[in-house]
């Protein structure tokens, strides 16, 4: 009982400060993180006057903005894919041993490194790789006398981009997916062989359902990450490579649908995307953490 | 065993070369740009152009002050809900998760409706106004990053022992954050900063929308100009995006080395 009384009477005293300590990072988030959003999701629910309508998202069923739409969302699922399983793989790779030791920190600093190398950067580094004077592809005409570019490789394109996105992506799934495989206990394994268990059995139904989530996760984050980038894609392709982001941007620096309105479905539409995809995140993330602790 | 070994080299072999070869690639062009020879001739047109300075020190000087305004904000936010307001923690987790869901170019987008001349704060009308928008969105763009290291650092440490230890010297509450939270929690802090300043310091969308002069709209530019000088300028972004992760690297393993 006496144990109930302090700690009764110590937050009456002190929560004056722990609401000054938390209010103005409540008003920042409020003002540049919510109101912002909130906005435009309203804006896409009303006409040019303020009234409430649903023809801003009908207008997003133009075969312009739906394959701006498609587009990215395939990038984005094949970058976000290929990035997932190649990453766990190096993880895995990094993490389950057998390899010398400065070799782990090696991959994790690299990673670090990599997953933020985003943006404009990288789309240079790219172009001097496998644009049409990138090292890559006269490396590969010279020696090989390949001609990437007449085989129909195209830097500026779907399978361009989603290269060019695997450079941080790859990365980003190693950081991310590293704890979950580092939380597969060597005893499991163990514990199965010493049943009986082959090595596939292992996988299939110990280390596999308890990597699913946290690898399903990983696979949704790099989504979304790739989804809402935009940088790299515009100093690759310039306009030239009609994604969502893209569009949002020329929609917003020169208003190009002639609809302010339209151009806040687009946003309202990208947000339901990521946001999907962070949901599906956070339930698994929920489930793989039963397992990690 | 010996096979599965074989595999893990040959994973590790692949995506060494998928990594390396385009920062090879990306070198080697950046130094083609006097005909016939090698040469750094791209990397000095490139620091001599003054709208290369200009630019960089504009994005330093926001990153930096991104990081202050930042740990500013979030630090009191993050001791406080540790210690008092434990069932808010799943709605800050939340807010600040969110700059993962919202695209950056949405909530710019946001920013320019909510904050242009003709609303209540029209924040875009001045320079500096829009130049404090451009530093908010930063913050944003970093609080998923900043909020971790920080809430890593905060756990790390035992903030309740420590405050009632304060507390019953008579520190307040404002000495304790400063004189006692802060110094324990400086790897962690550091540690948000420079992973801060490695994405603020060539950010592109909020930059170029808010037409603010800074690093990544520069860099585009010159993308869509030139054809040495932008593998230069990518060489020398990898360099100081390494050197911020090598830099983490050094002060959480000094700090992990400093605990007993």
């Amino acid at each position: 009982m006496a144990s109930n009384a302090s700690p009764a009477s110590l937050p009456r005293l002190r929560v004056p400060w722990a609401v000054v300590g938390v209010t103005p990072f409540m008003v920042f988030a409020l003002l540049f993180l919510i109101l912002p959003t909130l906005f435009l999701v309203a804006g896409a629910f009303q006409d040019s006057d303020g009234g409430f309508t649903l023809t801003n998202l009908g207008k997003l069923w133009t075969p312009t903005i739906l394959s701006s739409y498609w587009i990215s969302i395939k990038v984005s699922v094949a970058s976000a894919v290929m990035g997932a399983v190649i990453g766990a793989f190096i993880a895995y790779a990094a993490v389950s041993g057998g390899l010398p030791h400065w070799i782990r920190p090696t991959i994790m600093t690299f990673s670090g490194v990599a997953s933020q190398f985003a943006g404009v950067p990288l789309a240079f580094a790219f172009l001097a790789t496998l644009g049409r004077q990138g090292l890559v592809t006269l490396f590969l005409s010279a020696i090989f006398g390949v001609n990437i570019y007449a085989q129909g490789f195209n830097l500026l394109s779907f399978w361009g981009l989603t290269l060019t996105y695997l450079y941080f992506q790859i990365p980003l799934m190693v950081l991310i997916v590293t704890p979950a495989i580092e939380g597969i206990k060597k005893e499991w394994r163990e514990a199965a062989t010493t049943l009986g268990a082959s090595s596939w059995q292992y996988w299939r139904y110990i280390a596999g359902p308890v990597l699913l989530p946290s690898f399903l996760g990983a696979t949704l984050l790099l989504f979304a990450n790739a989804f809402g980038a935009i940088a790299t894609a515009y100093a690759l392709t310039g306009s030239s490579l009609n994604i969502v982001t893209i569009l949002l941007y020329a929609q917003i620096r020169g208003d190009v649908l002639h609809d302010q309105n339209l151009g806040y479905a687009i946003a309202f539409g990208m947000i339901v995307i990521t946001g999907l995809s962070n949901l599906c995140y956070i339930l698994l993330r929920v489930r793989s953490e039963r397992w990690l602790k | 065993m010996k096979s599965s070994r074989l595999g893990h080299w040959l994973a590790i072999l692949i995506g060494t070369l998928y990594f390396l070869v385009p920062l090879a690639a990306t070198f080697e062009f950046s130094l083609r740009k006097v005909r016939g020879i090698y040469s750094f001739e791209a990397y000095r047109v490139v620091l001599a152009d003054p709208h290369f300075q200009a630019s960089f020190s504009f994005s330093v000087a926001l990153a930096i002050v991104t990081i202050i305004f930042g740990m500013a904000i979030i630090v009191p936010m993050a001791y406080f809900v540790e210690l008092r307001l434990r069932k808010l923690r799943p709605f800050i987790e939340f807010i600040t998760l969110l700059p993962l869901v919202v695209p950056a170019i949405v909530i710019v987008f946001g920013y320019l409706r909510l904050y242009n001349s003709s609303s209540l704060l029209p924040l875009t009308n001045s320079s500096l106004g829009t130049n404090f928008l451009l530093a908010c969105g930063y913050v944003t763009l970093a609080l998923p990053y900043m909020y971790r290291s920080i809430e890593t650092g905060l756990r790390s440490i035992d903030v309740r022992t420590l405050t009632e230890a304060a507390e019953s010297l008579g520190a307040s509450s404002g000495t304790i954050i400063w004189r006692v939270i802060l110094p324990n929690i400086r790897s962690a802090m550091l540690s948000g900063a420079f992973l801060t300043f490695a994405i603020v310091i060539g950010e592109f969308t909020f930059a170029s929308l808010l037409n603010r002069p800074a690093f990544g709209p520069y860099l585009q530019l010159i993308g869509a100009n030139r054809a040495y000088e932008p593998a230069a300028l990518a060489v020398m972004a990898f360099m100081i995006t390494w050197a911020c992760m090598g830099i983490i690297q050094v002060i959480s393993r000094n700090a992990a080395a400093a605990r007993p």
